[in-house]
This record gives structure tokens, sequence and C-alpha cells, in this order.
């Protein structure tokens, strides 16, 4: 009975591994979607600083994306351990 | 650049392209092609392929270099350990494996989990020795060496004249450090730091790129690598902290008294997590950027089927392509913080 409480505890320690991947993705695609939204807008309103704006655009993308990984490579190592 | 199509034909530009897609796709698929040595290696074992065993292993470091299966396919470094109970010792990793590729203890000394214990008290020894990332370190700094001290010499003869070969290749490179990166964030005296962000971007974009090649170790995503540079760069910053970086630490201008008590401690632990955050951003972005592409390659081995290894090949090339990217701007970013980290603590006060 032991046996089966401790598999039930590593299974929920999984399972909260995989819902936390899935709310990582969520963060990271809210992030990145809304920095394109307001690059597409800028660049809408003014082509001239369309290339400022893309430049900037993806160093903001990749800062978000370093964050919703840090998430990701936690839940990684709760599985995988 | 416009020049740089002009002098080619537009035949030689293409073949270039192509020649780089194919590059790529020949990593992607070598990499693949390794996992499937050890996939048929571990049918040999009637074990299952475990895809948490080879994702971790490709990304954490070892005391081998493992090319591929077979006589010849694997490095194995030197190990270099010292301990009070035995002294110095020096001697090649592959006397921790035997015929059957198993680890055993060697000398007084055992490997648990790529870390050497004495064998009888199971203490850690103090681990020198060349694994891995310290061999890709090497690799990093003699390539870099060799690019840089190249330019140097194009520089010195060519002074006054058009740059010419891979003089013109770096030279936009480091004027975009310059002009964008560093001058803006530093103002005046930038040139005292220009060596150390210089030698920063280099070794960073480098170190990733290098990491992407088939076989090769994950360099920049080992935290011991990225908390070096993070330590260099939290000693350049507080060496040169002028008299207003300070004082805006420990006695806040413009806010009342109870309020800096509360302020200090806050400020004091600001000192050091921008280099932890440093530290992190680089490790997190390389190593899970890794663990992705090998995530999807394994998927081909955990199917089992062709008809997922070819769509999981194509992703795979387009994922290398954005790890490609990501590398580059990844460097970028780390030289950006450190330039206004510097910038911070060395900007005159403007009150």
């Amino acid at each position: 009975m032991f046996l089966a409480l401790l598999l039930q505890e590593m299974s929920l320690a999984i399972m909260g591994a995989g819902i936390g991947a899935g709310l990582v993705a969520i963060g990271a695609g809210l992030g990145i979607g809304k920095i394109g939204a307001s690059a597409m807008e800028g660049m809408a309103r003014q082509p001239e600083a369309s290339g400022k704006i893309q430049g900037a655009m993806l160093i903001i993308a990749a800062l978000i994306e370093v964050a919703a990984l840090f998430g990701l490579v936690i839940c990684l190592l709760i599985a995988l351990a | 650049m416009i020049v740089f199509l002009n002098t080619l034909s537009q035949f030689r530009s293409r073949f270039l392209c192509v020649l780089l897609i194919v590059f790529s796709a020949f990593g992607a698929l070598a990499q693949a092609a390794e996992n499937q040595e050890t996939d048929s290696h571990a049918n040999a074992d009637h074990k299952e392929f475990k895809p948490s065993e080879v994702i971790l292993h490709h990304v954490l470091d070892d005391h081998i270099w493992h090319f591929w299966d077979g006589h010849y396919g694997t490095l194995y470094l030197p190990v270099i350990v010292y301990s009070s109970e035995k002294g110095f010792d020096v001697f090649s990793s592959r006397n921790f494996y035997n015929d059957h590729h198993e680890v055993v203890p060697y000398n007084g000394y055992k490997l648990d989990h790529n870390h050497i214990y004495l064998a009888d008290s199971g203490k850690a020894v103090f681990d020198l020795s060349i694994t891995k990332n310290v061999a890709m370190l090497f690799i990093n700094a003699a390539l870099l060496l060799f690019i840089f001290l190249g330019v140097a010499k194009a520089y010195r003869q060519n002074t006054g004249k058009a740059p010419k070969g891979i003089q013109s290749f770096i030279e936009p490179i480091i004027l975009f450090v310059r002009d964008e990166v560093v001058k803006p964030n530093i103002g005046h005296h930038y040139e005292k730091y220009m060596p150390y962000l210089l030698t920063l971007f280099f070794f960073i974009l480098f170190g990733n790129i290098l990491g992407l090649l088939p076989g090769a170790a994950n360099l920049t995503g080992n935290i011991a690598v990225t908390m070096t540079l993070a330590v260099i760069t939290f000693i350049i910053t507080n060496v040169n902290g002028n008299k207003s970086y300070w004082s805006h630490i420990f006695w806040t201008p413009g806010v009342p008294l109870p309020l800096r008590i509360v302020i200090l401690p806050v400020e004091i632990v600001g000192i050091f997590t921008k280099p932890i955050s440093l530290m992190i951003r680089l490790f997190v972005a390389i190593t899970a950027g890794h663990i992705v592409i090998l995530s999807l390659i394994s998927l081909t081995f955990i199917f089992g089927s062709i008809y997922v290894g070819v769509a999981s090949s194509v992703v795979v090339l387009f994922i290398n392509l954005i790890e490609i990217l990501v590398a580059a701007i990844q460097a970028y970013v780390f030289t950006l913080f450190t330039a206004l980290y510097i910038g911070m603590s060395t900007a005159e006060d403007h009150h």
C-alpha cells in the first residue's frame, strides 16, 4: 500500500511537470504574441522604422523565450528525475 | 554586400546557399545517425530506448568523447585528479571502461554518474580532468586565436587600404558591436572595455555555433562556463564602479530614511542577481535548444517508424536553423547586458 502511495505521488509530480510545460508554452506564446502585435502595428504606422522595429522585436522575443525555456527545463528535470 | 554579390557570379552565390542548407541537413541527419547507432547497440543488449538517458547524456559533460559506436569511435580523454589521500593522479579514462563498455573502478577511483569518487571511502576528489567540455573550450579558444590573429595581421599589413579576406568578414561584426552595443551604453571611456566585450561576444558566438555541429560538446550550455563569464562581468562592473554607483546602492538619494533601510538589502541582492541572470539566460537558452532538437530526433526511435523519421528530420532541420539564430541573439544579448551593467556602474552622476 505504501508502494501504491509512493507511485501515486510520483505520477502526480510527473503530471504536474506536464501541466507546467503546457503553461510555460502558453506564457511564451502570449508574451511573444503581444510583442509581435505591437511590432506589426508600429511597422504599419511608420514603414521607414521597420528595420529597427524588427531588430528590437527579435531580441525581446529571445528574452521572453529564455524565460519560457527556463520553466521548460525545470519541468523536464521533474519529469526525468 | 551588393559589391559582394556582383563580384561573385549569381551561380556561385546560389551554390553557396545550397551548400549551407546541405551542411545543415547533414548536421541534423548525422545526429540522427549517431542516435541510431546507440539504438542498435541498445537493441543488441535487449534494452529499450530510453530517450531521457540519451538526451541527458548528450547535454551533460563526460570524461570520454563518443563520436560513433565502434572500436575507434570514442576518444578517451585524460583524467587528472587530486586528493589528499592519494595525491596527484593522471591516467586515461580508458581505464574506467572494460571490454563490455561497463564502468569499472580503477586504481582506487570509481566513476559514478560521470563524477569521480574514491573507491573505498566514496569521498569526492578534486577533478581537474580534460573532459569533453574542456576539450571543446580549447578548440573554441584555438579557433578564436586563429581567426583573430589573422585579422590583426591583416590590419597591420593593410593600414589605409580596403579590407580583404577574413578581415572584411569580421570587420562589420566588430563595428556592429562597437557602435550598437558598446558606445551607446558605456559612453566615453568605452575603449577600455572593448577588448573584454569583443572577446565575450565572439567567444559566446563561436561556442554556441560549435555546439550545434554534429558530435560536438555543449560548451556554452554548461553552467560552469556561463558562471565563469558572469563572474568576470561581476568583477569588472564592481571594480570599476564609481562613487555615484556605490552611493546609489548603499544610500539611495532622494528617498526618506526608513525606505532607505528597506531598499538596502534589495539593492545588495540586486548586485548579485544581475550576473546570475546573465549566467542562467545563456545556459538555459543553449541547453534547452539542444534538448528540443534531441527530443525531436528521439521521437523517431520512440515510434520506430520511417515516416515519423522523415517528418522529424525536416522539423529538426528547421529548428537547427532557428538555433543558429538563437546562438547569435544570445551572444548579442549577453554582450548587450554586460555593456549595460558596465555603463550603469561607470556612469557620471547626472543630477
